[in-house]
């Protein structure tokens, strides 16, 4: 029945079997992971957001206004309606008016339908430095008048923009997990490696620590150390041992899954072959170990960023952690920290809030969909 | 058995000894101690106070070397159960902290209860119902129970619960049963009041479990002996819970190693954003104004009491299952 058609030229020139590097194996097993994917851009997102900080601020973080304490998040509008009555296309937002509520003694917002502030694309606003080293003075969104102010998220007790602090504090809150995370690699593989690779005594002195350090409540001892942290000290400082301190519970894990790592493979064929070749031991590991299971270690890493984000996150809505000035996101939820503050103005716990569950979801599915894809072979 | 628990004791030794050493590290870390802010309080106040100073500095070898330090106040918790003062509160530390350390475990006890209570079930459904409208809802819940910090998860509840359902927030019990006696009333009132902490906290630790509930169990559903035991005619329910779940059960009760002093951390900072009469807020407090004696057994007594039940939990463990006792 198939008789060939002699037009259609066959494929004779059979292409040798494609084949793929491990790291385009995981890759391509990873991006099948649809979840996992979508997860990466977003964290590749709130990344992007802390590195560009400022120019995406629609206001000063740092500027106070005694006006708008506790001023409610406005919403953006698309048209307004001009004197004649006809509609006409312009992004917007209503200004508000302040009441004073002599008898509760606090301060009410009316959106008023008459005051309009055009907002725009590429406004100018205050000056800042573009990846702190070139001066510009152009913002993503804002109102087009510098001497505007809106509160897309609403402002907080002292009158600053929630939103610009949130995106300023990104960098903060992202930027320790990065840095913690780094920190626990560098413990981990090495007392991992230790650990697994020459066993002994190393191996029962360093699994008796992990042991210890996982048996005991962190937060107690956390809040110990950090509290330990001087006030006066400068900000870059605590930020560091904040850090380490954080990146305290991250090494442990990933030290027991390298040991386990080493275990398996100090007895496969190719470590043998690779040491009658007369490779030492450390070119063995650097050379043959590591990669072999680089992957799995990537794939840890991810999934213990959020856990250091969600730590810097407590001990600093203690008070204990880092320090205002310092913006991060656990300094700005301190500012909800009572039950009275959060009724008057829920966008300050809501807004935060909602930023660090959104970038610790991305960052638990990422690390999810890396974990599976670093088994490319694996069904 | 016997040989199993010697060693479980003998390595509990070092790990307390270590936890101590640690704890008296950390409190001594501030620069300058308590008394300096008490010397500077009482010059102030134009009181002439040097003996008391001396004889507290004396009783506690404030200003000596950290080693002596650290035995004087070791012989004291030894000998005598003496865990030194409170300088701020001016008491003995023990008058202090039981009371607080009790509801803190009670706390933390529920809690596991209530994780295993909810995660079980839920974790056995999403596996035999997998990828069904309910799996897909508990998964959903599993992934944001694990990402919502669980004090976020206290103000957030707090909140809800006042705004939408009027209720007082804060606290174990109403204000007005405060100093009342232990009746019926104030034991209800404690209840309506006392599932907020505990949902709050067991929250995450329930996401892990039904997690890993699932995947275990989805790793039995598919043996040959299950298929067995259905060729036989066994009903469906009877078979799941006789087989495949009680070999999906040892990773599940082997939990209960890390999940208990990461219920014990929970409770501590819930604690201190509902304002509960546990240790939370009791040790806030005392690092921030260094009560150094008073934070330092807290932490000690938190931890020693989190790895003398991770002890138990691993008893347990091994009165379950005989491969860990022979191991």
């Amino acid at each position: 029945m198939t008789a060939i058609d002699p037009d259609i030229p066959l494929d004779i020139t059979e292409a040798s079997p494609i084949t793929l590097g491990p790291w385009a194996l995981v890759w391509r097993k990873f991006k099948r992971h649809r979840l996992a994917y979508f997860s990466g851009i977003v964290v590749l997102f709130i990344y992007a957001v802390a590195i560009f900080g400022e120019f995406l601020t629609p206001a000063d973080p740092l500027k106070t206004s005694t006006r708008s304490t506790f001023a409610p998040p406005q919403g953006i509008h698309l048209f307004v309606t001009e004197a004649d009555g006809s509609r006409r296309f312009q992004l917007h937002a209503k200004g508000l008016t302040m009441k004073l509520d002599k008898v509760a003694m606090r301060r009410t917002y009316e959106p008023n339908e008459n005051k309009i502030i055009p907002l725009g694309f590429f406004v100018r606003g205050y000056e800042y430095k573009i990846l702190g080293l070139f001066p510009s003075r152009t913002h993503l969104f804002g109102p087009t008048k510098p001497r505007d102010t809106v509160y897309f998220w609403g402002a907080d007790r002292l009158g600053r923009d929630l939103m610009s602090r949130i995106i300023i504090g990104t960098r903060v809150s992202m930027s320790i997990g990065l840095v913690g995370v780094l920190v626990s690699l560098v413990v981990g593989v090495l007392l991992g490696g230790v650990s697994g690779y020459y066993g002994g005594w190393a191996d029962t002195l360093i699994q008796r620590l992990i042991e210890f350090l996982r048996s005991i409540p962190t937060i107690p001892l956390w809040m110990g150390l950090a509290a330990a942290i001087p006030l006066d000290w400068p900000p870059l400082r605590t930020y560091f041992v904040v850090t380490i301190i954080v990146s305290m519970i991250g090494w442990t894990s990933l030290a027991r899954e390298v040991r386990g790592k080493f275990l398996s493979l100090r007895n496969e064929d190719f470590i043998t072959a690779a040491r009658l070749d007369g490779l030492n031991d450390a070119e063995v590991i650097v050379k043959h170990m590591v990669p072999s299971f680089s992957s799995h270690i990537i794939a840890s890493l991810t999934l213990a960023v959020p856990l250091m984000i969600l730590a810097e996150t407590s001990l600093s809505f203690l008070g204990i952690g880092l320090q205002p000035p310092i913006v991060s996101w656990g300094t700005l939820l301190k500012e909800a920290q009572n039950i009275r503050s959060i009724i008057e103005a829920p966008w300050l716990l809501i807004a935060p809030g909602t930023t660090i569950v959104l970038a610790v979801l991305a960052l638990n599915f990422l690390g999810d969909g890396l974990r599976d894809a670093a088994d490319p072979q694996a069904h | 058995m016997m040989g199993f628990l010697m060693r479980r004791i003998f390595y509990m030794i070092p790990t307390i000894f270590l936890v101590s050493i640690c704890t008296f590290i950390i409190i001594q870390l501030p620069p300058g101690d308590y008394l300096d802010s008490l010397a500077a309080e009482m010059g102030e106040a134009g009181v002439e106070s040097t003996a008391v100073l001396d004889s507290l500095r004396e009783q506690y070898g404030l200003g000596q070397p950290m080693y002596v330090q650290y035995f004087k106040w070791m012989k004291g918790i030894l000998l005598h159960g003496d865990f030194g003062i409170s300088f701020e509160k001016n008491r003995p530390v023990t008058d202090l902290i039981w009371n607080r350390l009790g509801w803190t475990f009670g706390i933390s006890i529920m809690t596991l209860l209530f994780i295993w209570l909810t995660a079980l079930p839920i974790g056995i459904y999403s596996a035999v119902r997998k990828y069904s409208m309910g799996d897909y809802i508990a998964t959903f819940f599993g992934f944001i129970g694990l990402a919502i910090p669980n004090f976020l998860l206290a103000l957030l509840m707090m909140y809800v619960a006042f705004k939408y359902f009027g209720q007082s927030v804060g606290g174990l019990v109403s204000p007005e049963y405060l100093e009342e006696p232990w009746t019926w009333d104030k034991y209800v009132d404690l209840l309506k009041h006392i599932w907020m902490p505990i949902v709050v906290v067991g929250t995450s630790g329930a996401a892990a479990l039904i997690r890993i509930m699932r995947a275990n169990l989805l790793d039995e559903l598919y043996r040959p002996y299950v298929v067995t035991a259905r060729a036989k005619g066994m009903s469906e329910f009877q078979l799941l819970l006789k087989y495949p779940v009680r070999v999906a059960l040892n990773p599940f009760v082997s939990t209960i190693g890390w999940i208990l002093p990461t219920l014990v951390s929970g409770e501590i900072i819930v604690a201190v954003v509902m304002n509960l009469p546990t240790t939370g807020p009791l040790l806030l407090r005392a690092l921030l104004v260094q009560d150094m004696y008073l934070a330092g057994s807290l932490i000690l007594i938190v931890s020693m009491l989190t790895v003398i039940g991770t002890l138990i939990s691993d008893l347990l463990l091994a009165w379950i299952d005989p491969r860990i006792r022979y191991q």
